[in-house]
């Protein structure tokens, strides 16, 4: 504990200036004392430029009342959020603070100042303990469990300390809040002796490496969004980009891999957009259950939400308590899933406070340094081995899947290209597709994975022995389908040949019932990978079908005809009668006899 | 107590700065000029003991010796419940109508805090205009924030009067940013009929610039004030693209960077600030936005309207003088059209097709292509749809909206060429009689 003083020297919009003392670290936190007569508080602030005996910092609040000469209070700690029990279910903003508490306390509007600990101080948890006394431990090692909604949360040897413990006390099993004390440790580099909680703070803005090793992405991440499963797959510790337009449908896809990936922590970053959109994740998901545990989806889910109207410092940070928390996750050996929607709006807090501190910009007047800070953003994604002395060997991922909201729509702007730069995988959503209601609008012919040869053994064993090639003669084939579309807007569907023209309708029957997908619908909206394979298979077979048509007209209703059926069956759920009746018109349709279904 | 300096360092555009001290950042002040005259300015930078000021009147006629005292408190509106109604301010909350100030009112800071989005509820009633292209098409929902996309020109403050006039909501807000001095007029001789239900807060053309930015925050802290009284208001700006380039005037005078075409790096954060006041506040009021965004040059990735997309729950695009079905969405009309009547979604979806349809065959004909007897009756509904639907001055509740549908459609085809769902025919396709 610090007990630094400083006074402002200078404000302007969310940037204060500040002359000190003592010594002042990067990214310290720092509080402003406001009494601006009847009310008292306290402004929470980050340091985030040193310059001599001067530092200027972001407030996390509305700066109105702050005068030349208001002290401020600098804490020696970096900007930190708690980790332990209890967060999942909660929704917090961007510095992790639990909003509901916050209304509790101060009403319906966010009342500036008011700070509230992450970790809900009274719920009591049931604790094993894992550890022994005289073990040694390091950074990340297990000292107990608590049952946390569907699995056993790890309390781990703070990731900060530095060199081995000598575990002196352990808490024996029972009740305890967050608060207690669970564990007494002798660090041994330094002989000092620690009480330990299961509250671990822990800076934002660093990564968690305590972990054994990293390893290479090689299995998929199911989203249960069909173009992206089959033509471009996320790998379970990889990272995704999803660029588009206003309107295109980035939040709708966010949503949806929210509810149905298969992931067992998920993190919902709300960055810089709608409050009313988090609402909806707030109040659809304790309603709704989870087929593979049974619980409703909340618990598996953490919301970060720094909403548009929020203070735009705090935005800044939301990001970086999101992906903390995600590896947090990950050091228990859990599919920990990221969901930051939009990193614009991060870039974008990044550029207004470039602004203030007068630094030379770059492209569109974003900070020169935007992309390595992208790209170390994207870094902490990722598969890792976690080896525990207790508990043995697991591994466990952070995915981060991040949508960018291009200025104009146009994808040459600086935050797309850094983000592409950084990447596994690219779902460009397209201004077309969207205004023709061809959703999900991933564009199937500029997006891309790199994944997909990486993880073919594990996505073999998942769909089916073939599944790779399939996908990729289908993408050939539906871009071959675009092509001749193009032309044919040119000269016309008469001067077109049969064969162009049936391949022209095979390109988008594909389109109609296998990349297009219905979130709104309850069955389309998430099939399961069974139904996909099984999907994918019959629309090949369809597509490559000899049909030796005699006409276009013939040839166009008979894909009518299919796509009218082919689409009736992707919202029949597998246990309705009309399943199996709709698969047999598909299948009989390819039998020479009965082919007029 | 009150601090009064007596000298101004330095004037650009409608920013000055001067050396004071113990003065709080956004803090309000008075500027008294030589001839009497008075404005005001808000304290927008401080560095060490030099104070930047946006003047609300702008700078002219501001000399290096006049008067600024500093007033120790923010930017506030005058609230009272009850006198506001009927009455019309300028942008910095003073009375233009003639009438006089305000007495024994509530001083009310601009540009309060966010709401919490824990306690935001899932907006579940949609708001009757009379107008078919938005009630049965594009539903206005209840704490919507949707602006008018439109090209200089269109017809946007006539519909905004209209909606106005008619929209479902105890009180209006109408907030003029940059209006002309007719639009002006138009608006305050329009609104007569609704006046005790009705405030103006206007920033006209000739305005000084800074009193423009100030418009949406009165407007809207007298509607947020409204709202958690329980009141449902409806708080309707134009145009919200004279409002970002005030902002864009003072970023320039304090010679910030521009992000994009000049606008400040900001202009996201800003008009969200505004927009996300929009909010349905359980067990009390409401506040419903729509916001006229004109778009220079009908180009929709100009950063005005591109943000605006990027905040809003959808837009409404008029173009040619009338609500284009393609262009504007309500995103959220799914949450309301299941609780209006049955047929609602399904014959919206189907007129829709239907009118798609008739623009193509329009274009082939156009490219002298023979059309068959079926595009003969897709022509004749698609020039119908535009009479009867499309245009502005229809004015129908939306069950009449509704039956029109029906009647329409059955003028030119049969049940089967709408491709509407059998049991919808039956009950709501009109008897020949
Ligand atoms: N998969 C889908 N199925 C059906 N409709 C969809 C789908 N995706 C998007 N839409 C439609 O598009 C609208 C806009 O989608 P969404 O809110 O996700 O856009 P966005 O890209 O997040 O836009 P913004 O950048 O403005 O936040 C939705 O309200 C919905 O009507
Ligand atoms: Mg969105």
């Amino acid at each position: 504990m610090s007990s630094n003083q400083g006074k402002v020297l200078g404000v302007s919009g969310n940037m204060v200036t500040v002359a000190f003392d003592g010594n002042v670290k990067m990214n310290e936190v720092a509080f402003i004392s406001l009494d601006s007569g009847d009310d008292q508080v306290q402004l929470k602030a980050e340091v985030i430029r040193i310059r001599g005996r001067e530092c200027d910092m972001q407030v996390f609040e509305d700066t109105r009342g702050i005068h030349i000469g208001t002290e401020v209070h600098f804490t020696g700690e970096l900007l930190a959020i708690e980790l332990g029990p209890g967060l999942l279910s909660t929704t917090y903003d961007g510095l992790g603070n639990p909003l509901d508490e916050l209304a509790d306390n101060s009403g319906l509007f966010l009342k500036r100042g008011v700070y509230l600990p992450t970790l809900n101080r009274t719920k009591v948890w049931q604790w094993t303990p894992v550890a022994r006394v005289g073990q040694r431990l390091r950074a990340g090692a297990a000292l107990g469990t608590v049952p946390e909604a569907l699995f056993e949360h790890r309390v781990m040897v703070p990731f900060g300390i530095v060199g081995a413990i000598e575990v002196l006390e352990m808490a024996v099993a029972g009740s305890y809040t967050v608060a207690d004390t669970i564990a007494k440790v002798k660090l041994l580099q330094t002989g000092e002796v620690r009480e330990l909680t299961m509250v671990m703070p822990w800076p934002v803005k660093r990564p968690i490496d305590a972990y054994e090793q990293r390893l290479l992405p090689e299995r998929p991440l199911t989203t249960r969004i069909r173009i992206v499963d089959a033509f471009f797959p996320v790998a379970e510790g990889g990272t995704a980009c999803v660029p588009g337009p206003f309107g295109s449908g980035k939040t709708v896809f966010q949503q949806g891999v929210s509810k149905y990936a298969e992931a067992d922590v998920v993190i919902v970053a709300a960055c810089g957009e709608r409050a009313g959109e988090v609402v909806e994740t707030l109040r659809e998901f304790p309603e709704l259950i989870d087929p593979r545990t049974g619980r409703s989806l909340i618990e598996r889910t953490i919301i970060i939400c720094n909403t548009s109207s929020m203070p735009v410092a705090a935005r800044e940070a939301s990001v970086y308590t999101a992906v903390t928390l995600a590896e947090y996750y990950r050091q228990m050996g859990l599919r920990a899933l990221l969901l930051a929607d939009s990193t614009s709006r991060w870039a974008q807090a990044l550029r207004e406070m470039s602004g203030r501190l007068e630094e030379i910009p770059g492209e569109e007047a974003f900070p020169a340094y935007l992309g390595s800070l992208i790209a170390a953003f994207y870094e902490r994604a990722g598969l890792v081995r976690i080896s525990d002395p207790n508990l043995g060997s697991t591994e466990g991922s952070v995915t981060t899947i991040g949508t960018v909201s291009p200025a104009g729509g146009n994808f040459e702007e600086p935050v797309t290209q850094s983000t592409l730069a950084v990447v596994g995988c690219f779902l460009g959503l397209t201004y077309a597709r969207s205004y023709a209601k061809r959703f999900p609008a991933i564009s199937p012919i500029d997006s891309w994975s790199n994944y997909i040869d990486r993880m073919s053994d594990s996505l073999e064993k998942q769909y089916f022995i073939g599944w790779v090639d399939t996908v990729k003669r289908l993408a050939a084939f539906y871009a071959a389908g675009q092509r001749i579309g193009d032309q044919m807007k040119v000269v016309g569907e008469e001067d077109l040949g049969l064969d162009d023209f049936v391949h022209f309708l095979g390109a988008e029957f594909l389109d109609a019932v296998f990349l297009q997908q219905n979130a709104f619908d309850p069955v389309d909206a998430s099939p399961s990978a069974e139904r996909t394979a099984l999907s994918l298979q019959l629309t090949a077979r369809l597509i490559e079908h000899e049909w030796n048509f005699s006409n276009k007209d013939q040839a166009r209703e008979t894909f009518t005809q299919l796509t009218s059926i082919f689409r009736d069956w992707n919202i029949t759920a597998v246990q309705a009668p009309e399943y199996q009746q709709l698969l047999d018109r598909l299948e009989g349709s390819m039998k020479p006899v009965d082919s007029a279904a | 107590m009150r601090k009064v300096y007596t000298h101004i360092d330095q004037i650009v555009g409608p920013v000055v700065t001067l050396k004071a001290n113990n003065i709080a950042y956004g803090e309000l002040a008075r500027i008294r000029l030589g001839d009497g005259n008075e404005t005001y300015a808000q304290v927008i930078k401080l560095r060490g003991d030099e104070v930047t000021l946006q003047v609300f009147a702008g700078s002219k006629g501001i000399s290096t010796g006049d008067e600024v005292e500093f007033l120790g408190r923010q930017v506030q509106l005058k609230f009272s419940a009850d006198d506001l109604l009927g009455r019309t301010f300028n942008g910095v909350g003073e009375p233009v109508d003639g009438r006089p100030a305000l007495q024994d009112c509530e001083d009310v800071d601009i540009g309060g805090p966010s709401f919490n989005p824990a306690r935001r509820i899932i907006p579940s009633q949609m708001i009757q205009t009379g107008i078919p292209m938005i009630d049965m098409f594009n539903t206005l929902v209840k704490s919507q924030k949707l602006p008018i996309f439109s090209v200089a020109g269109e017809p946007y403050n006539e519909l905004l009067a209209r909606i106005a006039l008619q929209a479902e909501a105890d009180v209006i807000v109408l907030g003029g940013m940059g209006l002309k001095y007719d639009d002006y007029l138009f608006f305050q001789r329009q609104l007569v009929p609704s006046k005790d239900r009705t405030i103006l807060f206007v920033h006209t053309a000739a305005d000084p610039v800074v009193e423009c930015m100030m418009v949406p925050d009165m407007a809207l802290a007298a509607a947020e004030k409204y709202a958690t009284d329980g009141k449902d208001v409806l708080v309707l700006l134009t145009d919200m693209t004279a409002y970002a380039d005030a902002m864009k005037e003072v970023a320039v005078a304090m010679e910030q960077i521009p992000a994009n075409r000049g606008y400040p790096g900001d202009l996201y954060s800003q008009l969200a600030a505004r927009y996300e006041k929009a909010v349905d506040i359980q067990g009390s009021g409401s506040i419903t936005l729509l916001a006229v965004t004109t778009m220079p040059g009908d180009d929709v990735t100009h950063p005005v309207p591109d943000n605006t997309g990027y905040i809003t729950e959808g837009q409404f695009y008029l173009k040619g003088g009338v609500i284009d079905p393609f262009g504007s969405l309500s995103r959220l009309k799914q949450l309301v059209n299941k609780k209006t009547r049955e047929d609602h979604a399904p014959l919206m979806n189907a007129m829709i097709r239907l009118y798609d349809a008739s623009r193509k065959v329009r274009q082939q004909q156009s490219m002298g292509f023979s059309i068959s007897s079926f595009d003969q009756a897709v022509l004749a509904y698609g020039a119908d749809f535009e009479a009867r639907m499309m245009d502005l001055k229809v004015n129908l509740l939306l069950d009449e909206q509704l039956d029109m549908g029906w009647k329409i459609l059955a003028e030119h085809f049969t049940p089967a060429q709408t491709m509407l769902p059998g049991k919808l025919i039956e009950s709501y396709w009109p008897k020949g009689d």
